[in-house]
Formats: C-alpha cells, structure tokens, sequence
C-alpha cells in the first residue's frame, strides 16, 4: 500500500488539476456543445433539437453586424499593431538612449484593464469636451470628432483604444526577437556591404517570421475575445452598431435568456479560436522536438 | 575577402556624411518621443482631469492643468458622498478585488507550480500530451464555459460571492501558471533530481528542499501575471457577482455608466486611475517580471 502510494504520488499531485480542467474546460465546453443543439430558452433543456440555433443564429441581424465588426476591428487592429509594434522594436533596436523608459511607456497599458483604457478612452474620444475640444481651442472651428456616437464610424474607436493598449506588446515580442540574432549576421553583412534598411528588410524581417506568427496568433485572439474594452466604451453602441460575437453570446445569455442561442454563438466563437490556436500548438510542439 | 578590402568597405559605411547620421539620429528620436506621448497622453488626461473641478473641465480642454490640486473627486470616488443609497464608490469593491486576487493568485500558483514539477521532473509516458492538454484551457474563449459555470456556482451555492470568483479565478488560472513553471523546470538539470533520489529523497522533500528554492524568478513571474489578470478581468466578475460582492472593475464600469446626474468627468477619472493603480505599481516596480511573463506565455524556447 504505502510502496503504491510512493510510486504514484506524481500521478496523484497530477490529478486534481488533471481533473478540475477536464471538468471545467473541457467537460463545459461539451456540455455548451451539447446544448447549442436543444431549444433552450430561460433554463437548458436536454432534448436534442438539431441544428436550429445554428440556422437561427446566421439569420440574426444582431449576429452578423457583430461578425462584420469582428472582421474590421480584427483586420485593423492586427495591422494596425504589428506595424507600430514592429517599427518601435527596430527603432528602439538602434542604441537608443534611454531605451528602459521608452519601453516602459510604450508597455505599460497592458498592466491596465480594459475598463480602465475603455473608461480614459471614452472620456478622451466624447464629442463635446474631448479631442473635438482640444482642436477648436487650438483654432480649428470647425473641427468635428464624433466618432463615438456616429454609428459609421463608432467601431474605429474601438480599434483606436485597442491598438493603444495592445501595440506595446508587439514591440516587447519583436524586440525579444531581435535581441536574440546574433549580433555576427548584422556585422557580416554590413561588411559585405549592406545597407541599415538592406539588412532589417531583407534579412531580420523575414528572420521574425515566428514572431509575426505569434503576434497574429495572439492578437487574433484577444480580438475574437474582445468584450470589456466594448462594454466600457460603447456599450454595443450608438445602436447596435459595435457588437461583437462575445457581447452578443453573453446579452443573448443573461439578459434576453436565450440559452440555447447563445450557446451557439459561444461555439462559433470557440470553433474561431480553435481554428487559429490548434495549429499554433501544433507548430510549437513540433519546433520544441526538434531542439 | 581581404583584410584591406573589410577595412575599406567598413570606412565606407562609416564615411556617410556626418550630417545625415546625425538628421536620421533625430527622425529616430523624434518618431519614438512621438509614440511616447502618444502612449501618455491618456494617462495625462485622466490625471489633470481627476484633479479638476467641473467648470474647469467644461471652460478648459483635454491638456490645460487643474488651476490647483484639487482632491474632491478622488475622495468621492473612493469613499463616496454619504447619502446612502445610490451612493456608489470603490473602497468595498477595492477590497472585494483584494479578497478574491490573494487566495485565487495563492492557490493556482501552487497547484501550476506542482503541475510543472510533475510534468517536467517526473516524466511518464503521454505527459507532453497531458500539458498540451492543460495548455489548451490558456487559449479558449471563456463565453464557451460562461453558462456551465453559472450553473455549477448555483449549484454550489457560491454564486455572486467573493468565494465562486475565487474558485473560478483559480481553476481557469491552472494552464497559465502550468506553462509558466513547465517551462521553467525543464531548464532546469535532472542530474539535480537523480542525485537526491539517490540520496533518499521523496516527492515533496525534492520540491521543498531543492526546486522550490531556486523558484523565486519564475515565481515572481506567475504571481504578477496572476495578479494582474484576475484583478483586471471584468468578464467572470460582471456575469458571477453583481451588487455587494462585485469586484472593482465591474463596479468601476458600473460607476461610469450610471446616468443618475450630470456626468462627472472627474470623479469617472479618478475612480479609474484607483482601479488601475495597483497593477500600475506591480508594473513600475516589477517591469522586467512582468514582461517575461507576457513573453514567456508567447514565445517559448
């Protein structure tokens, strides 16, 4: 007994984290699977109802205004950063002086919630005492920014507020990347005579392929879970003009209680992520083989 | 290559003009300063704007100064005006966040410290599978498991209480911490292991007495990651807890909507900065953990 017991106490010290994920990722996210095909209204029903929500949820007008909005802000958002996040790093790459408080600056909205950044950001963005103000009192009269309640427009401040949080991130990843080149790839070739541009253009951007992978990866999938920096800033609004999949799975949820509905859109959601993430595993698993 | 001709093309790189080194020099500055105060510049804004009073606000734009320092708002927001009900202000929420980041950070640190440990130093067949299995639960979209978990903290009994977010904070806080420690123990030598094996030592003794020591960066690390994800998380704390047992965020965002009277700019700004300075902090003073943290979760190897 006790031999037994000392030869599977590592499996035993395993098991309860071992456990409490398979019940409480993969065990919900089946039991999410499972009722996204019942007709759930207020509380879950456990007969099947075939793929109804599924048909349902592509009909709703909500649902796809918050997959188009997903796609602008995705696609913007992920430019938008990866540009800033690459030029900071390359920037800051050249022996700059004062490099720790630049970088400290550039990073430090990650550490703050997206309440926060969506609360300054509102603030910053109101059409009447905000930039729209800070431009008429600096002789522009005629200056307009409403962009916040303009229902065309009102997604891009969300990609405004974003990119200020999320872009420093991409510049801590490249700027690791950069740092760990050898330093002889540069010496050698500006001694064969190439360029400062030359050498970051044709030989360490196409050596940060990884790091351009990484940074989608992750930046795709804070966008697919974007739902705070929305809540904070616009709500959903003016209208439903900036909803997105994960406002829309959790409005259908808890306040129109519509269970089964939501749970669709929470597997849509989730086949989303999967898509981007399993092959991401995937391919760092097989690099981790091969060193 | 010969030596005279490395020597020449170096001097030709070195011989552009002095001018256009020195013009490139300041593009460079002037680009990354601009950046900077871009970064600032809400920062800023919340700060004078906290510590102005409403008609400042309303005569003054985004960037004039407070005419002087004034700390109403910031007393409003914490401690509230005290006229009761509907009176909303952030010292409970505050320690709300306190009471449930202390023990979530605690227990999932502990459970991914002794998860790593196992999966690096008492490797079984399958068990890369087993953390690919764990590392998956750092990826998912959290509405996928929102309904489940109402349910079950109903069930429970822990529902809108400090105590369910502090179960749900810990249990979905397992993959993070895992990877962290996973991947710091697998750097480290095995021949350590063997040798106090050898020596007679178990399971517990070779982690209290020989890993966990030599833990400290890694766990700086998980527990300023933890820290700052479960006192900003906003998702688990509006749909598990609302009224008294609301963390501070959603009452930060509860706060700023609440349209009883005229918007106070002021007051909303202040209340902000109170809810993002304790990770601020935890950032200023430990930049370089924090940042290996957001790395190490990305980049690995």
């Amino acid at each position: 007994m006790f031999k037994w017991l000392d030869k599977n106490l590592p499996k035993i010290v395993l098991a309860p984290s071992l456990g409490l994920i398979s019940w409480f990722v993969y065990g919900f996210i089946l039991w999410t699977f499972y009722i996204s095909f019942t007709n759930s209204k207020i509380l879950p029903k456990y007969e099947l109802w075939g793929v109804g929500q599924y048909v349902k949820l592509w009909k709703t007008h909500k649902w796809l205004i918050a997959v188009d909005n997903l796609l602008i802000f995705t696609v913007l958002f992920l430019v938008i950063c990866i540009v800033i996040g690459v030029i900071l790093a390359i920037f800051l790459d050249q022996k700059i002086r004062a490099e720790g408080v630049l970088r400290t600056i550039y990073l430090y909205p990650m550490a703050l919630s997206f309440i926060v950044t969506g609360t300054a950001w509102k603030w910053i963005l109101n059409p009447t005492l905000g930039i729209q103000k800070l431009f008429i009192d600096m002789g522009f009269e005629n200056f307009t920014f409403d962009w916040l309640v303009n229902r065309e427009m009102a997604i891009y401040t969300i990609v405004i507020a974003g990119v200020w949080q999320s872009s420093g991130f991409v510049m801590a990843l490249f700027l690791a990347g950069l740092r760990s080149i050898e330093d002889e790839i540069v010496k050698a070739a500006k001694i064969d005579g190439a360029g400062l541009f030359t050498v970051y253009w044709k030989i360490l951007i196409p050596m940060m392929r990884p790091v351009f992978f990484t940074s989608f990866v992750i930046l795709v999938h804070i966008s697919i879970k974007s739902y705070d920096l929305i809540v904070a800033l616009t709500q959903g609004g003016p209208g439903i003009s900036t909803t997105m999949p994960a406002l829309f799975m959790t409005q259908t949820a808890f306040h129109k209680s519509q269970v089964g509905l939501s749970a669709a859109s929470a597997m849509m959601m989730f086949m989303a992520v999967a898509a981007v993430i399993i092959p991401y595993l995937y391919s760092e698993l097989r690099r981790e083989n091969v060193s | 290559m010969s030596a005279n001709t490395t020597i020449a093309s170096y001097k030709q790189l070195e011989g552009r003009s002095k001018i256009t080194n020195l013009l490139l020099r300041w593009f460079l500055y002037f680009i990354l300063i601009l950046f900077a105060s871009y970064f600032i510049f809400p920062l800023y804004v919340m700060l004078v704007t906290a510590f102005k009073t409403m008609p400042e606000i309303r005569q003054g734009n985004l960037l004039t100064l407070p005419n002087q320092l004034n700390f109403e708002s910031w007393i409003v927001a914490w401690g509230g005006r005290g006229y009761g009900a509907g009176d909303t202000y952030l010292r409970p929420y505050f320690w709300n966040s306190i009471k449930m980041v202390v023990p979530a950070v605690f227990f999932s640190t502990f459970i991914g410290a002794m998860t790593g440990y196992v999966l690096t130093k008492w490797r079984f067949k399958g068990d890369r599978w087993v953390f690919l299995f764990l590392l998956f639960g750092c990826f998912i979209p959290y509405q996928a498991i929102l309904l489940p978990m109402a349910r079950t903290l109903a069930v429970l009994g822990i529902s809108n209480s400090i105590l369910g977010l502090v179960v749900v904070h810990s249990v979905y806080g397992i993959p993070f911490t895992t990877l962290f420690f996973r991947n710091y123990y697998v750097s480290i030598p095995d021949e350590l292991i063997k040798a106090a094996r050898i020596d007679g030592a178990g399971f517990f003794k070779i982690f209290f007495k020989i890993l966990l020591p030599i833990s400290a960066p890694i766990i700086v690390v998980t527990v300023i990651w933890q820290f700052t994800q479960i006192w900003n998380d906003f998702l688990f704390g509006a749909t598990f807890s609302f009224g008294k047992a609301a963390p501070i965020q959603v009452a930060l965002n509860n706060m700023v909507l609440s349209s009883t009277s005229v918007k106070e700019y002021n007051v909303d700004m202040a209340s902000a900065i109170i809810a993002g300075v304790p990770t601020l902090i935890v950032y200023v003073l430990a930049g370089k953990y924090f940042i290996k943290g957001l790395t190490s979760g990305a980049v690995k190897g």
